[in-house]
């Protein structure tokens, strides 16, 4: 214990007395930052003051720290862009970044990190910019608690909140984003954590990735984003702990998988979706020990997909539990709890004694016809449904849990 | 006051009424008669615009009832099955035909309070039997101190007493100068109330006469020694046709 | 005409059919409403009671209470009253007492268990049917004179229109799968007034989405307030063409 405070005490005056003898303060007046950076030598660190800075494209190529108060602000002025850090190991905390301008020509963001490696982006505030973070070619970069929102809900000239192209060792955590096109973009991005993200209210996909291999998701937040997850061409990929909240809308889904393969999504929760998850072409997915709840469709798995499993999931209150559109199934059910079960437990081992079949005629008729779904909830659909509960002959006949679980599997 | 000229209705393919044409007065009480399915029902139903004609007029003093419903308010009439809201209790009944008449200034309670009805003014209409359901049609027929009366089959099911009554009653509205249209199977129940008597068969008018030119014709004093003699004379006749 | 639908109505509320059909679905909502735990899931179950229920009880009952009462149809249309309002009338006090039935056996409940805009809609919905059907009835029984008839026809439409128009139009579905069908459909759904019903009420619910997920004319049709008021406006067509049908009919009608 004495030496734990010994030690903090220690941390504490080190700390002091490098701000003071390494702190430059920087106030807010006409290309102070500016000449500041260009200023500063390789371990320096700015601390900016509080007021409005209106400087813009600022390239930061040493190694400095930039530091801001509580109302220390960049404005971009809703024309130019802030910072381009081209240097490894640069620290930017606690700015806040506003009204970076927009253009077709070029993404224009808060922060562009541009080739760069260890870079960590921490704490700063970012309203109103096309993009909030740019990260390109960038290595083992941290982006951590930032909150990042735009009032735009433009989705075809805004941005995305935190942007990474060609990156890899990323570690993206606890932000908090929304109000963009995409609220976290990666593209070719591997190796990388997202983690304690809150990403909700975006124009497009909370999450979009394509050609991001091996990088893991967890205990983040997708809610109420206008098309919810979409991840493409990906192998590796795992998701754990998500929540994926009420994603709904008429070309919305939780998550949407295309093209991924040996992936693993885990003790998810995906609640008031209207596709909880969409999977197409996807190979060995395993879809374990999520809740599944209150969604239209829960799942969606086209006959594209192959070697998943689908285990010790709960499916609780869902319109349709599982749609497809073949009539093959290359995927396997087992040991699910569905609350539609209405098979019985003689042997009281826990597991139901007659099999599952979690696809309806009427979903497998209206994912053949979209059409059909005009007589959503008609007496006739349910008569349907109900004959072919007593023998099946449209349902796909290897879709089916044969073991499922009686009672609310405890996740 | 009742003019019926070359009155003929059918339904599908069976004729009903074969070109009618009839008149009544003020002060006429008319037997309508003949066998079940000649076309009685139909006649009455066509006067009181249940039944459209197809071909052919009525006009009540003078006027022409097609598509009017005006003319109603000088007909009494009572059906020969009273059907009613089952859960309406007499009063209700009562209440409602005061309620639709509210035109009617005279008010004629005679037979309501004649046959007792004030004493079951609560009770629902189908708790009550078939006799005392037509006592409720008459009193209903008569309420309004109509001009013109229409009685179905008026006594049957009614008791001997109610049937009197009703009979005393029909006989004083007919002296009051009121035309009386009375079809009956009890024949006997007509003698003395009857002026005179249309006699129907299959769907044609066979006659109309006055009950005293009948009797002088058959000799006979009873209303229904009157019709079987007739009958026996017209039969064979009929057939040979 | 407000004397007899008053005193019709004296009658109506004393009937015991009304009253047990009151009973039934006020049992029904109660259990489920207090089953489901989601509002949005208690409405849709309502909904399929309703859907189920109304048409066929409305139609039966209306239908067999008009024949029932011919006689004191007849009896009054002796007095001076025009046909038209005597038959207007009686459907007012028929469709009214279903009404009140209805509001007391499914309105109450939902206004206990949760109020909102999709539980008004439901109510609205039911008692758009219960007119529509009743009126239906009104046609049924101006066109048979015989009372027998008069309820097998009510039978046949009430299934007709709960389930047989559905199958047809599945598969119309089918067999034109290729074809791009959304719009003759939405014609078509407006020809059922059960779809219709059904519709009203799915489109307040969120699950409207998933109906739109199926093609662009029906997102746009469910996302607008455009459906709702088409469907309003189909309903209430569907309860004046009956109507006004059966008084034309009901005048050369002989009793």
């Amino acid at each position: 214990m004495r030496v734990v405070i010994a030690f903090a005490v220690i941390v504490s005056v080190f700390q002091t007395t490098s701000c003071l003898s390494m702190g430059i303060k920087v106030y807010p007046t006409l290309n102070s930052l500016r000449n500041a950076i260009s200023n500063a030598h390789s371990g320096d660190t700015l601390l900016l003051q509080n007021g409005i800075f209106k400087e813009h494209d600022l390239v930061v190529k040493k190694r400095i720290v930039l530091k801001g108060t509580v109302n220390s602000i960049i404005d971009g002025e809703n024309k130019f862009q802030a910072f381009i850090v081209q240097a490894d190991s640069v620290v930017i905390d606690g700015i806040e970044i506003r009204d970076i301008g927009r253009s077709s020509i070029t993404d224009m963001a808060g922060i562009r990190i541009v080739n760069a490696n260890f870079v960590t982006i921490s704490g700063n505030r970012f309203v109103n910019n096309t993009y909030g973070i740019y990260l390109q070619n960038a290595e083992r970069c941290n982006i951590i608690g930032n909150t990042i929102h735009s009032d735009f809900k433009d989705e075809v000239s805004g941005g995305n909140g935190i942007h990474a192209w060609k990156s890899n060792h990323l570690l993206v955590k606890g932000n908090n984003i929304s109000g963009h096109r995409d609220g976290i973009y990666f593209e070719f991005v591997t190796e990388s954590q997202i983690i304690s993200n809150i990403s909700f209210g975006n124009a497009r996909y909370g999450l979009h990735f394509m050609f991001s291999h091996n990088d893991t998701y967890s205990s983040n937040t997708f809610k109420d984003n206008g098309a919810g997850v979409a991840v493409m061409y990906s192998r590796g990929v795992v998701m754990l702990n998500n929540d994926f909240l009420h994603n709904w809308g008429d070309a919305s889904y939780g998550l949407l998988l295309k093209e991924i393969t040996d992936s693993k999504i885990e003790h998810n929760h995906f609640i008031r979706n209207t596709v909880g998850i969409h999977m197409e072409g996807t190979t060995r997915v395993d879809v374990k020990q999520n809740l599944f709840q209150d969604n239209g469709w829960a799942l969606r798995v086209q006959a594209s997909c192959s070697g998943s499993n689908f285990t010790g999931n709960n499916f609780i209150g869902n319109s349709f539990d599982v749609a497809t559109n073949g009539s093959l199934m290359l995927n396997l059910f087992d040991r699910n709890f569905w609350d539609k079960y209405d098979g019985y437990d003689l042997n009281r081992n826990g597991v139901g004694d007659v099999p599952y079949y979690p696809v309806s005629v009427y979903s497998v008729i209206s994912e053949k016809i979209p059409s059909a779904m005009i007589l959503y909830h008609s007496f006739l659909t349910d008569i349907i449904d109900k004959v072919e509960k007593v023998m099946p002959t449209m349902i796909p006949d290897k879709l089916k849990d044969d073991n499922p679980i009686i009672k609310k599997i405890a996740l | 006051m009742i003019s019926i000229e070359h009155l003929t209705k059918s339904f599908s393919k069976f004729i009903a009424l074969d070109d009618i044409s009839l008149k009544f007065e003020r002060g006429q009480a008319i037997s309508l008669l003949g066998p079940n399915g000649s076309g009685k029902t139909t006649l009455i139903k066509s006067i009181l615009g249940l039944v459209i004609p197809e071909k052919g007029k009525i006009e009540i003093d003078g006027k022409e009832i097609r598509s009017s419903w005006e003319y109603r308010s000088q007909i009494g009439y009572m059906p020969q099955i009273g059907r009613y809201p089952e859960n309406m209790t007499v009063g209700q009944v009562i209440g409602m035909l005061k309620e639709i008449r509210r035109d009617c200034k005279k008010l004629d309670e005679e037979l309501i309070a004649g046959l007792g009805i004030p004493g079951f003014l609560n009770k629902t209409m189908k708790s009550l039997s078939g006799g005392t359901r037509q006592k409720v049609s008459a009193c209903l027929a008569f309420l309004f101190s109509p001009d013109i009366l229409i009685l179905d089959e008026p006594t049957a099911g009614l008791d001997p007493l109610s049937s009197e009554l009703l009979k005393d009653k029909i006989a004083k509205e007919r002296e009051n100068g009121k035309l009386i249209l009375i079809t009956s199977h009890v024949l006997s129940d007509l003698d003395g109330i009857t002026s005179d008597i249309v006699y129907l068969q299959d769907s044609k008018l066979m006659f109309y006469k006055s009950v005293d030119e009948l009797k002088m014709s058959t000799g006979e004093q009873k209303l229904n020694k009157v019709i079987a003699t007739i009958m026996q004379n017209q039969l064979p006749k009929h057939s040979n046709n | 005409m407000k004397t007899i639908v008053k005193y019709v109505m004296l009658d109506l509320v004393k009937n015991k059919t009304i009253i047990v059909y009151a009973i039934i679905l006020g049992l029904l909502s109660v259990s489920v409403l207090s089953m489901d735990s989601n509002s949005s899931k208690g409405i849709l179950s309502l909904l399929n009671i309703t859907l189920l229920f109304v048409p066929i009880i409305g139609i039966l009952f209306s239908t067999i209470y008009f024949f029932n009462s011919i006689e004191f149809t007849e009896l009054l249309l002796a007095q001076p009253i025009k046909r038209k309002t005597m038959l207007l009338a009686q459907y007012i006090a028929v469709a009214a007492a279903l009404c009140i039935a209805y509001v007391l056996g499914v309105g109450i409940p939902i206004a206990i268990f949760y109020s909102g805009l999709a539980a008004f809609t439901l109510l609205i919905s039911g008692l758009f049917l219960t007119l529509i059907f009743s009126a239906l009835a009104l046609l049924i029984f101006v066109l048979f004179k015989d009372k027998t008839k008069g309820i097998g026809a009510a039978i046949i439409v009430a299934l007709f229109f709960t389930l047989l128009f559905d199958g047809l139009l599945l598969s119309f579905i089918y067999s034109f799968s290729e074809y791009p069908i959304d719009k003759p459909l939405l014609g078509l759904i407006s020809l059922n007034p059960v779809d219709l019903g059904r519709i009203l009420v799915l489109l307040q619910l969120d699950v409207a989405v998933m109906m739109g997920y199926s093609g662009a004319l029906f997102k746009k049709f469910m996302g607008s307030a455009t459906g709702s008021i088409y469907t309003v406006i189909c309903m209430i067509f569907w309860i004046i063409f009956p109507i006004i049908m059966s008084a034309r009919i009901f005048r050369k009608k002989d009793l």
